[in-house]
């Protein structure tokens, strides 16, 4: 904590044009009915860009070594003028942004304009309504807290530990937050116990019982009733996505492990929503920064610097997805369709071509219901929900598919259905395999049974391996991940020492049988 | 300010300093690093420094793309989300490219192999001088005017003299208030050294031969280079007949006729006499060969021109063998045999890759 207070009150405060640009753009921000929270603007100079940047845009991280190597590889970026970074603010109360110091006048009114667009999503939208908005101060806590671990076990040990952690990162579970638990746990608990010692029985007079419901029967159904029973001692019951979670809860581990690990847990969750809304942040972003440069802000002098900047944003490389591109495409998709009324059953039942061009019932909802939009959308829905088949022609989307022979990827289909079904897959996964924990007890040794959800590609092998080795040695026991392998089932196991694959006999021990 | 991300930074390249050196008979060995050589630094390629997570397998998965062409046409590129620099962004996760700069990598291979220092020899420490930019003076050249230190003289002046005006902050610097760069001339000493490469390219000198000598050449000159300041290397290839070479052609030559080794000990002889008085110069004639000498008789020639002639001029004298299917290596053991216990001369056998490592141990083990 002291560190940040440190950090932000010994930087020198903005001069005085940027100061009355702020003030005049966060009133055009305003009268647009853009919502946010206090935003304090840093001036920095590369080298403090990069080290932001690579601290995620906090001042302050735990010591690790990865902080390191991000900026260094940044560090050079910048020097050979490969990457310029022009915008970063972090989600917390109040925002802080940062503006690169020798960025001209209209850049910084830009990275200003967009960064209002920024807060008001992260101020509004639902999936950012479990975030901390005190992590300025948890980040610097954590610091604090891995440096004193540090001190105690050494420096090797702990981050050792750290990078068996951060191997873990993306298993986590992005909607936990949001789900509310109707019943407690005891609840649930309790409820098992009743449903388990109970068997049905038909309802009888008691000289007709013995007839309605025979000893037999009965019998049989305390067998089904046990059988259930031992299903259900199974632990977890349902399969559990945050494996971090678990692993924190039921793993053997010292204080100060579970302390590390909850550290990188509270940070992974804190991120996930920024992950979870990508497309959607940035388009919003970029719709009001060009709504607001284009029809308020600019001179005529700054017009033609900020075309080339505003285009390097939004342009796609060929064969490429640009976030920031998709985004703002699609808003302004939604605002035209709600102002032309192009919703809803009449425009969904209309065939005609000419009709539908033509389509205007002067609805004038599009600004009304972009807003609503960036209120309760998340990518994934966002794309469920809006992304029309008009929208794929007219933006030239398709899908790629990777041709072995040829080496490279190959445009695939432009079919509006295939489109959206691969956009979904890859909002949904994030790159992130769908690992989740089935088995706490596994073959009843206390082992750990992970089970990955295989949509169709494998997971990279060799880090797959190290990324088991490292739950085995934070679970204290063996562990297993259940998976698929060109087709074909496997059990991945890993003790923290040796790694093996499993591949089930069933279709190994089927192949002599082919000649007699 | 000092960034608090410098803890982290020198973290990583600690980190960094650790792989190179256990993989460094790894490296040795294989010729991805000389590929990667880029003026001052070399790029190590560290595929296992980043940390491994549960992701999909590469070149599997389709994505998205945007643009003209048609189902079957290259998609240029991966479709997937950019690494714009937003926070809470991952880096891309590709493999690993570190710079490693020479002076660093040498001092690597150093410390992993034990190399004791080369104390270049004081007689051959000559002075050169050098011009350095350290002070600031009140007169000068124009073209030698510090700004920055012009202004801030102008401005101590205006504001002390009444005349500045925060509201219309102008500076006009006058003749008193220029500043200028300053210089002086100092002598530094300067220790050089050439460096001698004789290779073989008989007929029995194949491709994967050439290859270990084109390994050991790079180690050598980073090692080399790491102790001096000033280091030439000259490269001479032989046959029946010698004849001096550049470097490219050194290791590209294709392997023909038969072995005269004499004509190489000469024409080292007479580069070393033309150019490189051994008063001011410490001279490292290296030798690779598969040992297959024509006669005896000129193995015998080469042996008096080395104690005549070569040895007392030069710091060493290195003769490396690359065994190969048809040498009979026969010139290592004459060699060994004429020569034991003359600290001058080391001699190292090279099997193949894996012994690089050893055999740069062998040839700069001594310190001379």
């Amino acid at each position: 904590m002291a560190d940040d207070a440190f950090f932000f009150r010994s930087r020198r405060g903005l001069p005085v044009e940027l100061q009355e640009a702020q003030a005049w753009i966060e009133g055009i921000a305003r009268g647009y009915g853009l919502e946010f929270c206090e935003t304090v603007f840093e001036m920095c100079d590369w080298e403090e860009i990069n080290m932001l940047a690579a601290y995620g845009g906090f001042p302050t991280r735990y010591p690790h070594w990865r902080w390191g190597m991000d900026y260094i590889q940044m560090d050079k970026g910048y020097e050979y003028g490969l990457q310029k970074i022009y915008e970063m603010v972090i989600n917390t109360r109040p925002a802080y942004a940062y503006l690169l110091d020798n960025n001209t006048l209209m850049d910084q009114k830009l990275v200003m304009a967009h960064v209002y667009g920024h807060v008001d999503f992260f101020t509004n939208n639902a999936w950012f309504q479990h975030t901390n908005r005190r992590m300025l101060d948890q980040m610097a806590n954590h610091a604090t807290r891995v440096r004193r671990h540090i001190d105690a076990q050494g420096q090797e040990e702990v981050e050792t530990y750290i990078d068996m952690c951060l191997s873990l990162e993306n298993l986590i579970d992005p909607y936990l937050p949001h789900i509310r638990r109707e019943r407690s746990e005891s609840e649930r608990e309790k409820e098992q116990v009743r449903q388990a010692s109970g068997f049905s029985k038909m309802p009888a007079k008691q000289y007709m019982d013995k007839y309605i419901n025979p000893p037999e029967f009965l019998e049989a159904q305390r067998q089904r009733q046990q059988e259930r029973l031992e299903q259900q001692a199974r632990f977890p019951e349902e399969p559990v996505r945050d494996v971090l979670g678990f692993l924190l809860k039921h793993g053997r581990m010292r204080p100060w492990m579970s302390d590390v690990l909850s550290i990188i847990r509270d940070e992974a969750y804190y991120f996930a929503p920024q992950g979870q809304t990508k497309i959607m942040n940035e388009g919003w972003a970029s719709y009001w920064h060009t709504t607001m440069m284009t029809r308020d802000i600019l001179s005529d002098s700054e017009v033609v610097d900020y075309a080339d900047h505003h285009s390097g944003t939004v342009a796609m490389r060929p064969g490429q997805l640009n976030p920031y591109k998709l985004g703002i495409e699609l808003y302004r998709h939604i605002e035209e369709r709600w102002n032309k009324g192009r919703f809803g059953k009449d425009w969904a039942d209309c065939e005609d071509v000419a009709t539908r061009r033509d389509w205007d019932t002067g609805a004038g909802l599009g600004r009304q219901k972009i807003f609503e939009v960036r209120r309760t959308h998340n990518d994934v829905t966002f794309i469920d929900q809006f992304l029309t088949e008009d929208f794929v022609r007219e933006q030239g989307l398709f899908t790629t598919e990777y041709d072995k022979t040829a080496g490279h990827f190959v445009v695939d289909s432009r079919q509006f259905a295939d489109v959206k079904q691969r956009l979904l897959l890859m909002l949904a996964t994030r790159g992130n395999p769908r690992i989740a924990v089935t088995d706490a007890n596994h073959a009843n040794r206390g082992e750990l049974e992970l089970t990955h959800d295989h949509e169709g590609v494998d997971l990279q092998l060799e880090w797959a391996q190290l990324a088991l080795g490292n739950v085995a040695r934070i679970w204290g026991r063996a562990a297993h991940l259940v998976s698929r392998l060109d087709d074909k089932p496997v059990v991945l196991h890993h003790d923290g020492d040796h790694f093996e694959i499993e591949k089930p006999a069933g279709k190994a021990a089927k192949k002599p049988e082919g000649r007699p | 300010m000092p960034l608090n991300i410098d803890n982290d930074v020198h973290r990583f390249k600690q980190i960094v300093r650790g792989k190179v050196r256990r993989d460094l008979r790894k490296h040795m060995s294989s010729t991805e690093l000389i590929g990667k050589e880029q003026g001052k630094v070399v790029r190590v390629p560290l595929p296992q420094i980043g940390i491994p997570r549960f992701r999909y397998g590469d070149n599997q998965q389709g994505g998205i793309g945007q643009g003209q062409g048609d189902p079957g046409d290259p998609a240029d590129g991966q479709a997937g989300q950019p690494g714009q620099g937003q926070a809470g962004d991952q880096p891309g996760e590709h493999e690993l490219e570190v710079d490693v700069s020479l002076e660093e990598l040498a001092e690597i291979m150093g410390e992993e192999l034990a190399l004791p220092r080369i104390e270049p020899r004081g007689r051959k420490e000559i002075q050169s001088e050098r011009d350095k930019y350290t002070g600031i003076s009140k007169v000068g050249p124009e073209s030698l005017r510090h700004t920055r230190r012009t202004f801030r003289e102008a401005l101590k002046r205006q504001v002390a003299s009444g005349t500045w005006v925060p509201e219309d902050p102008r500076i006009v610097p006058v003749r008193e208030d220029k500043r200028y760069r300053s210089w002086k001339t100092k002598s530094e000493p300067q220790s050089s050294a050439v460096i001698l490469y004789m290779m073989d390219v008989s007929g029995s000198m194949g491709r994967e031969q050439k290859e270990i000598v084109r390994l050991e050449a790079f180690w050598i000159d980073l090692w080399l280079q790491h102790n001096y300041k000033n280091v030439q290397s000259r490269f001479i290839i032989h046959d029946a007949a010698a004849r001096e070479v550049d470097r490219d052609t050194f290791f590209r030559t294709k392997e023909s006729g038969g072995t005269l080794i004499s004509s190489a000990y000469k024409l080292c002889w007479e580069i070393i006499e033309a150019d490189y008085p051994p008063t001011d110069w410490n001279i490292y004639p290296f030798h690779f060969s598969d040992g297959d000498n024509w006669s005896k008789a000129d193995t015998q020639k080469c042996q008096e021109m080395l104690k005549e002639q070569i040895l007392p001029a030069v710091n060493q004298f290195s003769y490396a063998q690359v065994d190969s299917e048809y040498g009979s290596g026969q010139f290592y053991e004459d060699l060994k045999a004429a020569f034991t216990g003359d600290e001058r001369v080391t001699l190292s056998r090279v099997p193949d890759r894996e012994h690089i490592m050893d055999s740069i141990k062998e040839l700069l083990g001594k310190g001379r």
